[in-house]
């Protein structure tokens, strides 16, 4: 017999509660806290029912500039930049495809350098500008980068390409692409399943060297 | 989907089509893919979504004898646990077939078969919140000694179908009695597809028994008829869409738990339900490449003339589910040989059901049968490809039918030369450049060419536009661009007129993309809808020219005119063989002091038939011998058999090949119709782009070291 957790998450707390948010909560009205805390929180916090109070406590103000665009959120803390913007903002050009910052789908700019969202707390990035794959463009008129990507087939499925894009983008910005073997060393965090590797490579030198403003 | 020719100015020139002699056709969904417009299938903003979560076994095998799910429901904003305690049952589980073995059933009973099995699903209003109470299940297990490895398991290795029964031609095992012998063992990790885009669907079960699912998926259809069966709804009630699938090389060729397990789930909460599986879910829930055991046996006379080939090999399976894979059939059908007899073994083990990976069991096979012939070629003194040409087969060598097309020589010729094959030394380890040994290798593929039925609906609009529609998906190889090319050719107009749409189960069906038999299938559908169309406006037009579609559309007062169209192969099938061809061709270095190997040059040569789409063809063609590269030196699934988990279920651990790790691999093609096939003169190519890649470069490495290494991944430590 065996009594083990049954997930690969760490365990938050290794005590006998599941929400040591809660109990702080719980505890310090119950000390000092209760003239700054309503008496209806308290008592739900007490009585572990309304949970969705308790929530609410959880949520943190953020605003965003994305793509141009100013957002006014109220995020759970552990919410990342990725999930905010697929799930919330329904910007799902930036792709999920490890969550744990191995692999690069995820890639945006914050205030113009790359990140992987996934890596990156929306409360992080309070105040910032993020743009993505969808802000890339010029309306109808698109980025070079995403030009000599379709000239040079730098994709098959497409899952892995506005994080390479946004990559590309960047690796040229940061003066990184001043040959194939460096360009190959700086998109070394973008996976492409597909093996479009080679197609990438020539697209971002081509970018690279038609002196296009990225 | 308008596809606008970049005016970028550079060097790098597009391939031409051999075809036309104009440039090729652009991927004509690549504009919604660069600017990340293309949906998959999490990313549909349905109303009032809701959000699953898995928690899997952390057990290897035994019985589950408690599940806590308290903590998990009185967590914020969960609306449901199922466990296989209060799930309701799935109609299609319960025994009209009590059949020991089958795919496995989520939620039905307390067994534990495998590490990471799925236990729970827990439903919340935010996917935040369903990832932490996801952590709050736990459950206590009675555990019993497991099985995880095959090595030590050979002995069990069982024949489970009547097509994997021991194949004899001409007399077993003549290899024994040959002047020129090689007899040697071969192995190959377990290997996990991993695409992109994780697994996900979603999910909504609405009033009178109707299903929606976003899924991702290689067949529509199957899914559709997969999630009807299990929930016992006619499959009309069942609609699944799936435009845009992230990559998947196998992993979706069918409906796993985790996708009944979401319709399930949203039928309970009445929400509709997303689950995206984790990554480190894939590694336990959308099957894999499975480890194999090989050993290879080959017999020649000193002139290089095979007498006898013998193959065995053993696999892994599941213990609630047999997977096979024609692991040894390469060896039956690859070289003139008058002796081959080959052997197939399955083992079940205490893992997940293994599912084809690019290229299933051909690539596996000829890693084993393309490194023995190397090994043959250096223990006669034979260049590698001399050897081959010696054994050329010119009729199948199962059974003696002729082949409707076979440019495998021409292939050889053009790798040969691209890859600068005269440079290369026949004895290892002699050229040292730079402080790196290099070292040249090849090795050849084979893959069943098919063809099976497709019905597409070709409709041209009043305004022009020719709209294409079928149930196929494209998880990537450019199937909707081939057949704008295809339509192009047929209709004379250009592709930017063409609408193709694709992956949705209420279109005329298509077969699952698979077993590279798409472009011919789906093609040749296209074709002939096309000509079909073409005949009727030809006719309208009183036989003359019909070029002006928008206007004899006017002249007849009609907004649109449709052919929908079946089409399939024929007789042909019995009389002939029917293969495509690849062989590829490697330079790699190889680091002395450290054992680092580096692909210095890879040429792909392919005989697909007619190449119908230039531009995708050769980046498909890439990828696949990326992907072999991967096999070669570094993917490896490895399981602690004290616990029977996976160590490294994540891209940190488990490496695939990154930029850094790939030089400017080129694709080439014979580019020759196969007119026997079917009309349009195309072969499949995305297993041969994989099958024989893994041997290419353990072949080169041998050419570069004088190590052969006959267990992938070829690492550093096993060059030192
Ligand atoms: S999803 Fe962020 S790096 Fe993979
Ligand atoms: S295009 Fe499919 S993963 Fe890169």
């Amino acid at each position: 017999m065996e009594d083990e957790r049954a997930h690969i998450l760490p365990e938050a707390d290794s005590g006998t509660s599941e929400n040591s948010r809660r109990n702080f909560l719980k505890q310090s009205t119950l000390l000092t806290a209760i003239a700054l805390t309503p008496a209806t929180a308290v008592k739900a916090a007490e009585a572990h029912v309304d949970e969705k109070i308790a929530g609410a406590f959880e949520k943190m103000p953020v605003k965003l500039e994305v793509n141009g665009i100013n957002h006014s959120l109220s995020v759970e803390p552990r919410a990342t930049l990725l999930d905010i913007l697929r799930e919330q903002l329904d910007l799902t050009g930036t792709k999920k495809g490890c969550d744990h910052g191995q692999c690069g789908a995820c890639t945006v700019h914050v205030d113009g350098r790359r990140v992987n969202s996934c890596l990156t707390l929306g409360v992080m990035v309070n105040g910032k500008k993020i743009t993505t794959i969808e802000g890339l463009a010029k309306g109808d008129e698109l980025h070079p980068m995403q030009e000599a990507f379709i000239k040079h087939d730098g994709f098959q499925c497409g899952y892995c390409t506005p994080g390479q894009i946004m990559s590309a983008v960047a690796c040229i910005r940061e003066g990184h692409a001043n040959s194939e073997m460096e360009i190959r060393e700086y998109m070394s965090g973008n996976i492409c399943r597909c093996g479009a590797y080679p197609n990438i490579v020539n697209a971002i030198q081509e970018v690279k060297e038609g002196g296009f403003k990225v | 989907m308008k596809v606008k020719e970049t005016a970028i100015p550079g060097n790098h020139n597009l391939m031409p089509d051999d075809r036309t002699g104009k440039s090729a056709l652009s991927r004509v969904d690549g504009r919604l893919k660069v600017t990340g417009k293309a949906k998959y299938s999490a990313e549909y903003n349905v109303k009032d979504l809701v959000y699953g979560v898995m928690v899997g076994s952390s057990v290897t095998k035994g019985t589950i004898k408690s599940i806590d799910t308290k903590k998990a429901e009185n967590a914020p904003g969960v609306l449901s646990v199922l466990t296989y305690l209060n799930a309701p049952k799935i109609p299609g589980y319960q025994a009209d077939n009590p059949s020991p073995k089958g795919p496995l059933k989520i939620f039905y009973n307390n067994q534990v078969y495998f590490n990471g099995q799925p236990i729970a699903l827990v439903v919340a209003d935010t996917f935040e919140r369903a990832l932490f109470a996801s952590t709050l299940v736990t459950a206590t297990y009675d555990t019993e000694a497991h099985q995880t490895n095959l090595l030590t398991n050979l002995d069990k290795g069982v024949s489970t179908r009547r097509e994997d029964k021991d194949f004899v031609k001409g007399q077993a095992n003549a290899w024994q009695s040959a002047p020129v012998k090689v007899d040697a063992e071969y192995i190959i990790p377990t290997e996990v597809h991993n695409p992109m885009e994780l697994h996900a669907i979603i999910a909504r079960w609405d009033a009178g028994d109707k299903v929606s699912v976003y899924t991702k998926t290689q067949g529509v259809k199957s899914s559709q008829r997969s999630i009807a069966q299990a929930f016992k709804l006619p499959p009309d009630n069942v609609q699944v869409t799936a435009p845009f699938v992230g990559g998947a090389f196998g992993s979706a060729l069918r409906t796993w738990p985790h996708e009944i397990a979401a319709v399930l789930a949203s039928k309970v909460v009445g929400k509709p339900v997303k689950l995206v599986l984790s990554r480190a879910d894939m590694f336990t829930s959308v099957g894999y490449r499975p480890f194999t055991w090989q050993k290879v046996s080959l017999g020649a006379g000193a002139d290089g003339k095979l007498t006898g080939i013998t193959h065995e090999a053993t696999g892994q399976s599941s213990v609630y589910e047999d997977f096979t894979e024609g692991v040894v059939n390469i060896s039956q059908l690859m070289y003139a040989c008058p002796n081959i007899n080959t052997r197939y073994r399955l083992v079940s083990l205490n893992v997940n059901t293994p599912t084809p990976m690019r290229g299933p069991g051909e690539a596996t096979g000829a890693f084993a049968l393309e490194s023995a012939m190397d090994e043959l070629s250096y223990a006669l003194n034979i260049d590698p490809i001399e050897l081959r040409m010696r054994n050329y087969a010119e009729t199948d060598p199962s059974n003696n039918k002729p082949y409707s097309s076979k440019f495998l020589a021409e292939a050889y010729k053009i790798g040969a030369e691209k890859i600068g094959w005269t440079e290369r030394s026949q004895k290892p380890g002699t050229i040292l450049q730079n402080g790196w040994h290099i070292g040249y290798g090849m090795a050849a593929g084979m893959f069943g060419a098919h063809r099976s039925s497709s019905t597409v609906t070709a409709k041209m609009q009043a305004d022009g536009t020719l709209v294409l529609q079928t149930a196929v998906t494209d998880i990537g190889p450019g199937t909707g661009t081939a057949m704008a090319s295809v339509a192009t050719g047929v209709m004379d107009i250009p592709a930017d007129k063409i609408k193709i749409v694709l992956g949705d189960s209420s279109l005329p069906p298509s077969p699952t993309q698979g077993g590279s038999q798409i472009a011919a299938t789906v093609g040749s559908a296209v074709h002939d809808a096309c000509t079909e169309l073409k005949e009727k406006f030809k006719s309208m037009a009183g036989n003359t020219d019909p070029a002006d579609y928008i206007k004899i559309l006017k002249q007849q007062g009609l907004d649109h005119l449709e052919v929908t169209t079946t089409s399939k192969s024929g007789p042909e099938q019995g009389k002939y063989s029917m293969y495509s061809w690849s062989v590829h061709f490697m330079r790699v270095l190889v680091h002395p002091a450290t054992g680092v190997v580096k692909i210095d040059k890879a040429i792909s040569v392919a005989d697909a038939g007619q190449i119908l789409s230039p531009k995708t063809a050769r980046s498909q063609m890439i990828g696949g011998t990326i992907m072999g590269i991967g096999m070669a030196l570094m993917e490896e699934a490895v399981i602690d058999h004290r616990y029977g988990r996976l160590v490294n279920n994540n891209f940190a651990d488990y490496h695939v090949p990154v930029q850094a790790d790939i030089p400017q691999v080129e694709a080439y093609f014979v580019n020759k119709a196969d007119n026997i096939l079917n009309p349009i003169g195309a072969k499949g190519m995305g297993e041969i782009a994989t099958i024989g890649v893994a041997a290419a470069v353990a072949n080169a490495v041998y050419n570069a070291t004088g190590k052969r290494v006959r267990e992938l991944p070829i690492t550093p430590d096993k060059l030192l």
